[in-house]
């Protein structure tokens, strides 16, 4: 996985960037740097433009407005380049129900272009990594949303990903499935990954991130970057605290 | 700002190598599930039988081509043929690909590998062709063996069926996405349906008024079975030309709205 943590460019670069649906702005004039080998969170209720963030970081939407570079490449314009180097951990699993569970890793290596034989190594990794190798012959259909939600971190590693991007990694999960979750992405990062995620658990942020933004909803969207997630930081007036949890 | 705003996304070309993982998904499915593939073969066997042979045990050489008489079942087969390739194509393009789209939500996973919408179409129209194929093949056998086969010309019903079945999995793949929910899908049948009975499959065209001849050939498995019963019959004549133009302008058209409608649905 990518170790170099001393190298100065961000891994991901923003600046004023929005995204806008028709009359609606989803994401207002961001700006933001990740670099190297951190974890970093965007916090917020739903709506505040999270999941859109991670859409444009992910290629599969174009900015309406601002700058916006990812491992040092136009999304627009290098998608392919650049989604070949991301982990996609998107919020609602989207595993390939009609394959079973190392058929989901097999299949999504080969969308990698990954040889078959290494493929087939790293599923083995992979499933033992998120202790799912009992279950490498079922269905998909049966299996718990903790589990469900293993099996999409680990499709996520096939392409042994520098930068691995996490929709709400843990929305719905019991604390048990959380925690697990929690402890594999905590492995991932003592790893050297750069971790991005979105979430609306404080907890989850103190836990994963090292910096983090705060998106805000409606007019007085906020904008903060946290040298450290503290609670202090979030909204001081109290009226928009998402973080209940 | 102006600039940014200008700047669109390029149009991106499918790459066939990267379409190619998409076939191959559908191949390790398959692999397990081959009886679905196999059924698929029978459907147009079974009206062969029951119409070409049973009514046509009824009808004797009513059937003239060109002023020629011909068998009723050598009459039906290339049409049970270019409807099994229309079907064919169509189960695999709008159903399976519905289902893929807006169910599971397939292609937004896949959509974040270097594939992109490009590669995900052109990999499931070319998976929904070689299915098709298949058929073809193996229902241009069965022909062969029934003595179905008048005329040399039949070599060529074989890449005339693939055509078929391209332009009906272009057509099935950007109608799915103009599908809502399951229930739209009566809509679709409520098309294929009479396309099957009426395109001339079990009877010529002439036996149409005029007008009504007219509106026939403006619909496309009639350009299919046109060209599959001039080229297994060896009745050839100019209209074929006519079909095959009709067939490749006609996929052309439905595989850009395809690809047009998901970018809008996948990329927004």
């Amino acid at each position: 996985m990518a170790t170099s943590p001393t190298a100065p460019d961000a891994l991901i670069h923003a600046r004023g960037l929005t995204k806008r649906f028709d009359r609606l702005v989803a994401v207002d004039a961001i700006d933001f740097d990740v670099q190297r080998g951190e974890a970093f969170g965007f916090l917020g209720p739903n709506g505040a433009g999270k999941t859109s963030t991670m859409r444009m970081i992910g290629c599969v939407s174009s900015p309406s407005g601002g700058e916006l570079r990812v491992l040092g490449l136009d999304p627009v314009l290098d998608g392919p380049r650049i989604r070949a180097r991301l982990g996609v951990v998107p919020q609602a699993d989207t595993l390939d129900m009609e394959l079973r569970v190392d058929e989901n890793l097999l299949t999504y290596a080969r969308y990698f272009d990954i040889p078959r034989d290494v493929a087939r190594a790293r599923t083995q990794e992979l499933l033992e990594f998120v202790q799912l190798k009992d279950r490498a012959r079922d269905e998909v259909e049966p299996l718990s949303g903790g589990m469900k939600r293993r099996l999409t971190i680990a499709r996520a590693l096939v392409n042994d990903p520098g930068l691995l991007l996490l929709d709400e990694p843990t929305t719905g999960l019991d604390p048990q499935a959380r925690h697990l979750v929690w402890d594999r992405l905590y492995r991932l990062k003592q790893r050297g990954v750069t971790i991005v995620l979105t979430t609306h658990y404080m907890d989850e942020a103190e836990q994963l991130c090292d910096r983090l933004v705060v998106m805000g909803q409606g007019e007085d969207r906020c904008l903060r970057v946290a040298a450290q997630p503290d609670r202090s930081l979030l909204d001081p007036r109290g009226a928009r605290t998402p973080l209940s949890d | 700002m102006i600039a940014v705003l200008t700047r669109r996304r390029p149009l991106q070309l499918p790459a066939a190598g990267r379409a190619a993982h998409m076939v191959e998904r559908n191949a390790v499915l398959y692999r397990r599930e081959w009886t679905l593939i196999v059924s698929g073969f029978f459907e147009p066997l079974l009206y062969l039988l029951a119409i070409g042979y049973g009514v046509g045990g009824l009808v004797g050489s009513a059937v003239t081509l060109n002023g020629r008489p011909i068998a009723y079942a050598a009459f039906v087969a290339p049409a049970m043929m270019a409807s099994s390739a229309m079907n064919g194509a169509i189960y695999e393009t709008a159903f399976n690909f519905f289902y893929k789209l807006k169910y599971v939500k397939l292609y937004d996973a896949i959509l974040a590998t270097p594939l992109g919408v490009a590669d995900v179409a052109l990999g499931e129209v070319t998976w929904a062709l070689i299915r098709g194929t298949l058929y073809a093949l193996g229902f241009i056998v069965v022909m062969a063996a029934l003595g179905l086969i008048l005329s040399p010309w039949a070599i060529l019903a074989l890449p005339g069926a693939m055509l078929i079945g391209f332009t009906f999995a272009a057509i099935g793949t950007a109608a799915s996405t103009f599908v809502r929910t399951w229930q739209d899908f009566d809509l679709v049948l409520i098309v294929m349906i009479p396309l099957f009975l009426f395109s001339a499959t079990f009877y010529p065209i002439t036996l149409y008024p005029g007008p009504l001849q007219i509106f026939v050939q403006l619909t496309p498995l009639y350009h299919g079975v046109d060209l599959l019963r001039s080229l297994t019959t060896g009745s050839i004549g100019p209209s074929i030309l006519f079909d095959l133009l009709y067939l490749m302008v006609l996929s052309g058209a439905a595989l850009l709205l395809a690809a047009a409608r998901l970018e809008r649905l996948l990329l927004k």
